[in-house]
């Protein structure tokens, strides 16, 4: 899918087709790139916004949505001092264009020919490229098996709730695990908390069955959780990491 | 990759604001024919070998400035203008690329 031919990486024009809400905060973006060659599941692009004046601001985000031809999804978290996710989330509307750069990153790409179980770990919006995986997955009819731990602040800030719930009924195969840092929903059987080397153990692969960890959110987040998965046994080179800088 | 939301209190301190040779795979993708991300270079600080997607990057510069995550010396610097790109890969001693003969 992806191009391989020896063609210069430049900037894009991408058009905003729909906006979505997603989460308390955020929002996804569906975009229309033409001649888009296609992505793979965890690439992400980068995005420029030029002012009258010249001036340019450049973020990268990673791409939400399995390839499907010129159409590409993006989910972005706004931050009080954003200057790219500010106009994204809360000025963007259908029909208004941007500079789009990509698909890029090889590194933190899961490949579907691939056999092992895939333990999946995001912090926010970390979800995101995750998400991109877990789509792919089911657009390919894939048996891989799949678990998710999606740590999030409440249920209010959860990205995709309707959608992972379906998910886990129908693509068969597929595990998710919510963590809820700061309010749970009522009923809830644990209280808040942060994601702990118990919570991964229960919920994720045993080490020795070797899966392929994608671990994607805040930077300490990141962090932590490559050093439990690292401690619990799992070799390094089965962690891929991709962290989004601090969290506020 | 997007700035993400709060996931707690310790995890947000200074010494976290940085990402990872991730974020450099746009601005060397304009200048490589493959994906760097997935190169493997030495530190010329203490002989580590690491994927370009684990340094240590920090994007408050001018520029880009990824470092070795053992020792925190500077890798490499990628500066991007406006029709050209400045590179300096002198915290590196050897970069090794994947090239499969046929895809």
């Amino acid at each position: 899918m992806t191009d391989l031919a020896l063609r210069r990486l430049t900037w894009r024009v991408a058009t905003v087709l729909e906006v979505r809400p997603e989460g308390a905060e955020a929002r996804t973006l569906v975009l229309d790139v033409p001649d888009w060659p296609g992505h793979r599941p965890g690439q992400h692009v980068d995005v420029r916004l030029t002012a009258e004046d010249g001036y340019t601001a450049q973020r990268s985000y990673s791409i939400a949505s399995a390839a499907d031809g010129s159409t590409v999804e993006l989910t972005v978290q706004a931050l009080a001092d954003g200057e790219v996710s500010s106009y994204l989330v809360g000025i963007a509307e259908p029909g208004d264009r941007f500079e789009l750069r990509g698909p890029v990153g090889g590194y933190f790409t899961w490949d579907p020919e691939d056999p092992s179980p895939v333990l999946l770990v995001g912090g926010g919006s970390g979800l995101v490229p995750l998400m991109s995986m877990i789509r792919v997955r089911a657009a390919e009819g894939s048996r891989v098996p799949f678990r998710l731990i999606y740590s999030t602040r409440d249920p209010q800030t959860a990205f995709y709730p309707g959608e992972l719930l379906r998910r886990v009924r129908d693509d068969h195969g597929l595990d998710v695990t919510l963590v809820y840092t700061r309010a749970v929903p009522e009923g809830w059987p644990r209280p808040p908390g942060r994601l702990d080397a118990r919570t991964l153990t229960e919920a994720g692969w045993p080490a020795d069955f070797a899966p392929s960890c994608f671990v994607c959110g805040p930077t300490g987040f990141v962090e932590v959780v490559a050093n439990l998965l690292v401690a619990a046994g799992h070799a390094p080179q089965r962690v891929k990491t991709e962290r989004f800088g601090p969290s506020r | 990759m997007g700035m993400a939301g709060a996931t707690g209190s310790s995890r947000d301190s200074a010494d976290m604001a940085f990402v990872d040779g991730n974020e450099l795979a746009g601005a060397l993708g304009e200048i490589f024919a493959v994906d760097v991300t997935v190169a493997r270079g030495r530190c010329a600080g203490c002989g580590r070998e690491s994927a370009v997607a684990e340094t240590v990057v920090y994007s408050r510069s001018p520029g880009l400035v990824a470092r070795c995550p053992g020792c925190e010396s500077v890798l490499l610097r990628v500066v991007r203008g406006r029709d050209r790109a400045w590179l300096d890969l002198r915290g590196v001693t050897c970069v090794e690329f994947s090239l499969p003969d046929t895809e």
